[in-house]
């Protein structure tokens, strides 16, 4: 642990905003891990409603990550792969206590929804031809799918796509439902074509200073 | 066997879960309904239904529900669905594990390259074609069996889109007119 202690020291010496006295104060694992069950517990309808929990338990209450430091932590979460919820339990667990720390955060997060999860798999396992339950998942199914394509919506209202992006999205759509290609394959060849167009740019800066040196 | 293909499944989904527990869903459909068919496209959408209504990220939720549905469709014991779940809701987390703690330590350099920022811009109409795909599978005659379940897509989308209602209300409230009239 001591050798983790000074890694994070290392890293609030490379960071020029005075963070250091957050770090000072040792937080104790059993606490960081129960602070993130009770921010699990409360947690409904995904990652995003975290995010004010999370503020309010981890920034303004109990001090653990200053409050530039947590919208930091936010934006990089987010666009890191997996659940937002889970990345910023990671970030914030490792910035208070490091390895250690970043688990014990992650398994606070888990823990509640998987216990919870459990239960009920368990009791649709012996409920699931039951008439009453049927009837009440017939009503829900539809819901389901309004409650998914209400993101899309404010998702394609927000990010205002010009026609090549609305005609990504769209094939993307037909090629996962009607085609039925994997996701995993979309995303593949998107990096590819995102990491040669990178390199490619990269490239013509080069030449480009090059010939404008000589 | 099936512990295995559970494990490396959900790893697969974690590793390609960009943008958030919704365009997750189409990642797991295609490996776990389509491709594996574990499960069948109506048991996806009641688990759906039941992440959303309970606390926790979607993806976590789905991973642990599968896992449970999965191996108890095999016939393993209590015992042996608990470990399956678990497996799934660990293997779904790891990569992102292991890929966050990596930038946590190169936090300092991370923060100020522009890398992440632009992969995401241009990620973002892929993002809302996944989260689509997700609403479009599960537009099945399962799930539309009769004409009001139309009726019930419309008002849960203009209550959740115009009125802001919370998705729990909704999901009880579709669960409660479906009770009454099927």
């Amino acid at each position: 642990m001591k050798k983790q202690l000074h890694k994070d020291t290392d890293l609030v010496k490379d960071n020029p905003e005075p963070a250091a006295p957050v770090k000072e104060r040792k937080v104790s694992l059993w606490s960081l891990a129960t602070t993130f069950t009770k921010i699990g517990m409360f947690t409904l309808g995904g990652g995003y409603a975290m995010i004010p929990l999370i503020d309010r338990e981890v920034v303004q209450k109990r001090k653990w990550l200053e409050t530039d430091e947590f919208y930091d932590i936010l934006s990089i979460a987010q666009s890191s792969p997996g659940l937002l919820a889970v990345n910023i339990s990671i970030f914030a667990g490792y910035r208070v206590r490091g390895n250690k720390g970043s688990i014990a955060a992650t398994i606070g997060t888990c823990l509640p929804s998987f216990l919870i999860i459990l239960a009920i798999a368990i009791f649709f396992a012996g409920y699931r031809d039951n008439v009453y339950v049927d009837k009440i998942f017939k009503g829900i199914r539809p819901v389901v799918v309004a409650l998914i394509a209400v993101p899309v919506v404010n998702m394609i209202q927000k990010s205002r796509l010009n026609i090549w992006r609305a005609l990504i999205a769209v094939g993307t759509a037909a090629a996962i439902i009607f085609l039925k290609v994997s996701p995993v394959y979309i995303l593949l060849v998107f990096f590819a074509c995102f990491f040669c167009v990178r390199y490619i740019k990269a490239c013509g800066k080069k030449d480009s200073e090059k010939e404008g040196g000589v | 066997m099936i512990f295995l293909e559970l494990f490396w499944t959900f790893f697969v989904i974690g590793i390609f879960s960009f943008g958030g527990g919704y365009a997750m869903l189409s990642l797991i459909q295609s490996k776990v309904v389509t491709e594996h068919a574990w499960i069948t496209a109506e048991q996806f959408t009641d688990i759906v239904a039941i992440s959303q209504a309970t606390p926790g990220p979607v993806g976590i939720n789905s991973a642990t529900y599968i896992g449970y549905t999965v191996t108890h469709n095999m016939g393993y014991s209590e015992w042996g669905c608990i470990g399956g779940s678990a497996l799934a809701s660990l293997a779904v987390v790891l990569p992102s594990f292991i890929i966050v703690l990596t930038i946590c330590r190169l936090y300092q350099k991370v923060k100020n390259s522009n890398l992440f920022a632009s992969l995401m811009k241009e990620l973002r109409p892929f993002v809302i074609g996944m989260i689509a795909a997700a609403a479009g599978i599960l537009v099945t005659p399962q799930n539309f069996f009769h004409w009001s379940s139309l009726l019930l897509l419309a008002g849960a989308f203009i209550s959740c889109k115009f009125f802001k209602a919370n998705p729990i209300w909704v999901i009880l409230a579709g669960g409660l007119i479906g009770l009454l009239i099927y």
